[in-house]
Order: structure tokens, then C-alpha cells, then sequence
């Protein structure tokens, strides 16, 4: 099979835009998002950082009205065009959410759910401990399998979220906020985790605290909105350069907090 | 500089009328409705004792014994008590599964534009009297069942006839609540399961409905309460006369088909007929309140809560 992209690049996006009926929510995306590091995606309330990111594991299917155009792809692959199984797609590009949204079942069970529907035939105990280790969390909730996941405070739901996530062996994980309901304890966890998977997986987080995009990702997105309500991403770079040297004046004013 | 001049406190507690009234209306209504369900009981209780008080009747004749006539001393309550279980058990059978069915459909499946139609013309089930139901039991459904199974096989009036029919009337007041429940389960865990590479059929059913349990209990809840209370359809289709046997095919009185039967012909206050009646009747409110527990017991069991 022939491939139209380097290798090096997980996600790349062709002119994306996203609709809802006839507005236009996020407007022509050009990125490359490079495997194993963390992409950040910046902007002000309201921009379509959550719509774009969305739009990375088609989450956008089940909102009425909504309609994607131009690429995203993924190794060649157009994860719009017609023959693609959103299903399978979401299998391979897993998603942490903004609250922690653990399933109301036990810690095992949320982990072990999601890769059994996912066809996994191995030990399931071992996938478990293994996925618990990854996400930092084994320590504290090995003796608490069988309990409730809502036992559990805000901070290790959603490490469990990440667990249960990594548990299906994605090869990106969209992060949308994942931080913005936790403590600055929880936060730093979260965090030093992301360092962790980077190493084997594509992270792709949108926030909103510019010190965390500064402090974790290795590229940034700036995103804006236009003058016809649309989102955009207005500059994409590395994370050091967005943050020190942006091109752009409304990133410059963006990141050293003199609006949004 | 100017100093800012402070209004002085005055902290004293203030009658509000407005705010007592209310309360005190809100009291009464809540006193209410305890207040009449504590005279329905003793109402229940006080006759169905005069009832228990005949020399001629004992505890052991009324749970012992299998055959219900009254007036000729014979006082089984059971032929009554197992027609009514076997005629709501055939009604939750249907009522159950397609309710649950029919609001996974709405819930999860239908585009909102079919939701709005179809949701209406099923509650359209549960606005039809229930005679109508009956008729509709005795003339349509089991000259259908005769006609599958051989005239010699089943009576005209028979238990599965009017519990088909009893699901059918059951199966809007199960399907509207569970969807209910199911509406009311976050988003948040759907686009989890999603996020995780569910199917549709994964999410609904290994998410939505486990967490959506406890709204499906108190339908069901309601629907078993529905179905033993039901009696115009049974005392339509189900036949007049207790009967004692577990056999759908036959016909065998209820006890709501006898209270209504009985009650409806000529009957002089304090005798045996009219006392037993009470006795039947709180049978009933026994059975219903044993099968309500049961099944608050089994959604507790079985529940995952969400938050």
C-alpha cells in the first residue's frame, strides 16, 4: 500500500472545516500532528478547540446537523470518507473527556469492558494491573477493584478514564480538558502521566490553562475565531516558539495574557 | 477622602405570611394523601376482619384450601390468587420486553423527528378504556389463539387471552418510563462508550441500561402493580367462576374479575359474600405490596449508579 504521508505524522489535516447546518464552526485546518508527542490546542472560550478535537475520532457523528469536509488523515486514510467504519476508527483513536465520565460499574469492570467489546482474548487481570500501572493509578486502587468507580475522587476518575483508554491500545489519545475539573495536585499528575504516554502514544489535549499547554506539549495550535463566527487555527508551531517568538500578534496577546 | 457610611445592621427575624402559608398548605397536602391511605387501610382491614371473625372461617380453610365460594362455606383463596399472578405474569411477559425494546428504540435509536410521532401514538395505547381492551381480548385475540391452537384446546375465555391483552395495555406505561430513564442517563457516559469504540447496541445496552435500572424498576414496579389491579379486561376475557389451575388455556376468575363480579350482583351488608370481599381485597393490597418489595429489592440489587 502506497502512503501519501510521512510516517512521522499521525493526524493531517487538508482545509478541515466543521459545520453545524449552514455556520461554520472551525474553518479551514491545515496541521500535521507528529506521533509520539503532545500536541496542545490553545484559544479562547468558544473558538472550536473541542469541535476540532472532536472531529478527531468523528464524537462530531453524534451531533445532529453537524458536517465535516475537506481531510483528516489518518496513515493516508481519509477518516471522512465514506468507507470508513467510525467504530473501528474510535478503537484506534481513543478519547479522555473534560469531566471524568468513569462508567458506573467497578474499577475492574470499567477497564475490562472496554477491551473486552474490543475483542481482547488475553488476561484480562494482567491487562487490567498493566493499564491501572499506566495511567499511575494501581497503587492506590489495587486493593479496590471491585468497587464502584464513583468511590473514587474526581482526580483518579480520571486517571481510570485514561486507564481505560490505554486498555484498548489507541495509537492517539484526544484529551479534551482533562484537567479543568481537578485540583493542581491532580492536575501535576495528569500532567506527569502525559510525559509517560507520550512515549508510546500521540496526544492531542486541548486546554485551557495556557501554563499547562507551556509546560507539557511539544507543538502548539493557536486557535481564533474570525469575524463570521468561524474557528481557525491561526498559528501552529512549536510549543517554545508559540510561547516566546509567535508570529502572530493575536497569539502574542493570547499567551501573554493580555486577553481571552 | 471620603468615608463610606455604613447602613447599620438589623438582623431581627421577620415573619414572612406569604412563606407560612404556603408551607402550611404544602403540609396538609403531603398530610393528605397519609391520611387517606391510612383510612383505604382501615377501611380494608376493619371489614375484611368481620370477614375472618365468622365462626366458620379460619386462617387455615382460607390458605389451606382450594376452592373460593363463599356462600356455600368454601373459603380457598388461592384459585383467585393464582389466576391474577398468572394473568399479570403472562402481561409483564409482553409488557416487559417490548416496552424495554420500544424506549431502547426512542431513546437511543429514532432520529427525533420519528420520536415525535411515535411517541405520542404509543401513549395513545395507554389512553384506551380498558373494556375496550376486554373486548378486544375476548373478540379479536382469542378467536386467534382458537384458531392456532384448536377450539378443544383453549376456552373462550381464557387467562392468556386477557394477559396478551393486559401486556398490550401495560406496554406504553413501561416503555414511556424506561425511556424516561433512559433519557435521563448523562451524555457524557454515552460519549465515553463511544470514545471506547462501542457499537450502538455495546453502548445501549451495557451502558444506558445498567445505569437506567433503577427508572426501569419503578416502571416495572408500577407496571406488576397495574397488572394485578387491572379488571375489566379479565373480568371481560378471563372468565367468571374461580378456577384452580395454572393452565392459560382456562378459564379462571381473578381476584379483582370476582370482586367486580360479586359486588355488581345483589348483596346485603355484613353477610359472608359482601365481607369477603374486603378479604379478597386486601389480599390483593398484600400480593401487590409483597411484589413491589420484590422488585424494589432486586433493582437495589442490581443497579449502577451513576453520581
Amino acid at each position: 500500500m502506497e502512503n501519501n504521508v510521512e510516517p512521522e505524522y499521525a493526524i493531517v489535516t487538508n482545509d478541515l472545516s466543521i459545520h453545524y447546518g449552514s455556520y461554520t464552526a472551525v474553518k479551514g485546518v491545515n496541521v500535521k500532528v507528529e506521533k509520539q508527542k503532545i500536541t496542545a490546542i490553545i484559544g479562547p472560550s468558544g473558538c472550536g478547540k473541542s469541535t476540532l478535537l472532536r472531529s478527531f475520532n468523528r464524537m462530531n457523528d453524534f451531533v445532529p446537523n453537524c458536517r465535516v469536509t475537506g481531510e483528516l488523515l489518518l496513515q493516508g486514510q481519509n477518516l471522512y470518507s465514506k468507507d470508513v467504519d467510525p467504530v473501528e476508527a474510535r478503537r484506534r483513536i481513543g478519547m479522555v473527556f473534560q469531566k471524568p465520565n468513569p462508567f458506573p460499574k467497578s474499577i475492574y469492570e470499567n477497564i475490562a469492558w472496554g477491551a473486552r467489546i474490543n475483542g481482547f482474548k488475553g488476561n484480562m487481570d494482567e491487562l487490567v494491573e498493566q493499564s491501572l500501572r499506566g495511567a499511575a493509578l494501581w497503587e492506590e486502587v489495587k486493593d479496590l477493584l471491585q468497587k464502584s468507580a464513583y468511590e473514587l475522587s474526581g482526580g483518579q476518575q480520571q486517571r481510570l478514564c485514561i486507564a481505560r483508554t490505554i486498555a484498548i491500545q489507541p495509537e492517539i489519545i484526544l484529551m479534551d480538558e482533562p484537567a479543568s475539573a481537578l485540583d493542581p495536585i491532580s492536575t501535576l499528575r495528569i500532567e506527569e502521566l502525559m510525559q509517560e504516554l507520550k512515549k508510546n502514544y500521540t496526544i492531542i489535549i486541548v486546554t485551557h490553562n495556557m501554563q499547562q499547554a507551556a509546560r507539557a506539549s511539544d507543538y502548539t495550535a493557536m486557535m481564533m475565531i474570525d469575524d463570521q463566527r468561524s474557528g481557525g487555527v491561526i498559528e501552529f508551531d512549536d510549543t517554545k516558539k508559540i510561547f516566546t517568538r509567535p508570529k502572530d500578534k493575536r497569539t502574542e496577546d493570547y499567551v501573554t495574557g493580555r486577553f481571552g | 477622602m471620603s468615608t463610606k457610611n455604613f447602613r447599620p445592621f438589623n438582623l431581627k427575624k421577620t415573619i414572612r405570611p406569604g412563606e407560612t402559608i404556603i408551607q402550611s398548605l404544602l403540609f396538609v397536602a403531603g398530610v393528605l394523601s397519609i391520611m387517606i391511605t391510612i383510612t383505604l387501610v382501615y377501611e380494608l382491614g376493619k371489614e375484611a376482619l368481620l370477614f375472618f371473625n365468622n365462626p366458620d372461617v379460619t386462617l387455615a380453610k382460607f390458605f389451606g384450601t382450594t376452592e373460593w365460594q363463599p356462600g356455600i362455606g368454601k373459603y380457598g383463596i388461592w384459585p383467585l390468587v393464582t389466576s391474577t399472578l398468572i394473568t399479570s405474569f403472562i402481561a409483564m411477559l409482553i409488557a416487559l420486553p417490548l416496552g424495554l425494546a420500544a424506549a431502547l428504540y426512542l431513546s437511543e435509536y429514532a432520529s427525533p423527528k420519528v420520536r415525535s410521532i411515535l411517541k405520542p401514538i404509543l401513549e395513545i395505547l395507554a389512553g384506551i378504556p380498558t373494556v375496550v381492551y376486554g373486548f378486544f381480548a375476548l373478540l379479536f385475540v382469542t378467536p386467534i389463539l382458537q384458531s392456532i391452537m384448536g377450539k378443544d384446546n383453549i376456552s373462550v375465555y381464557n387467562m392468556l387471552s386477557a394477559g396478551l391483552v393486559m401486556g398490550i395495555m401495560i406496554l406504553p406505561l413501561i416503555s414511556s418510563m424506561s425511556e424516561d430513564a433512559f433519557s435521563a442517563v448523562p451524555r457524557p457516559l454515552r460519549e465515553g462508550a463511544y470514545a471506547m469504540g462501542a457499537t450502538k447496541l455495546e453502548t445501549s445496552l451495557q451502558v444506558v441500561l445498567p445505569a437506567a435500572l433503577s427508572g426501569i424498576g419503578a416502571a416495572v414496579i408500577l407496571g406488576i402493580s397495574r397488572a394485578i389491579g387491572e379488571t375489566m379486561i379479565v373480568a371481560v376475557a378471563a372468565g367468571s367462576g374461580p378456577n384452580f389451575t395454572l393452565n392459560p388455556f382456562e378459564a379462571a376468575e381473578t381476584m379483582t374479575g370476582n370482586i367486580a363480579r360479586i359486588s355488581g350482583g345483589d348483596l346485603s351488608y355484613g353477610s359472608i359474600d359482601y365481607t369477603s370481599l374486603f378479604a379478597i381485597a386486601l389480599m390483593l393490597f398484600l400480593v401487590t405490596l409483597v411484589l413491589n418489595l420484590i422488585s424494589q429489592y432486586v433493582v437495589q440489587r442490581f443497579r449502577e449508579q451513576y453520581e
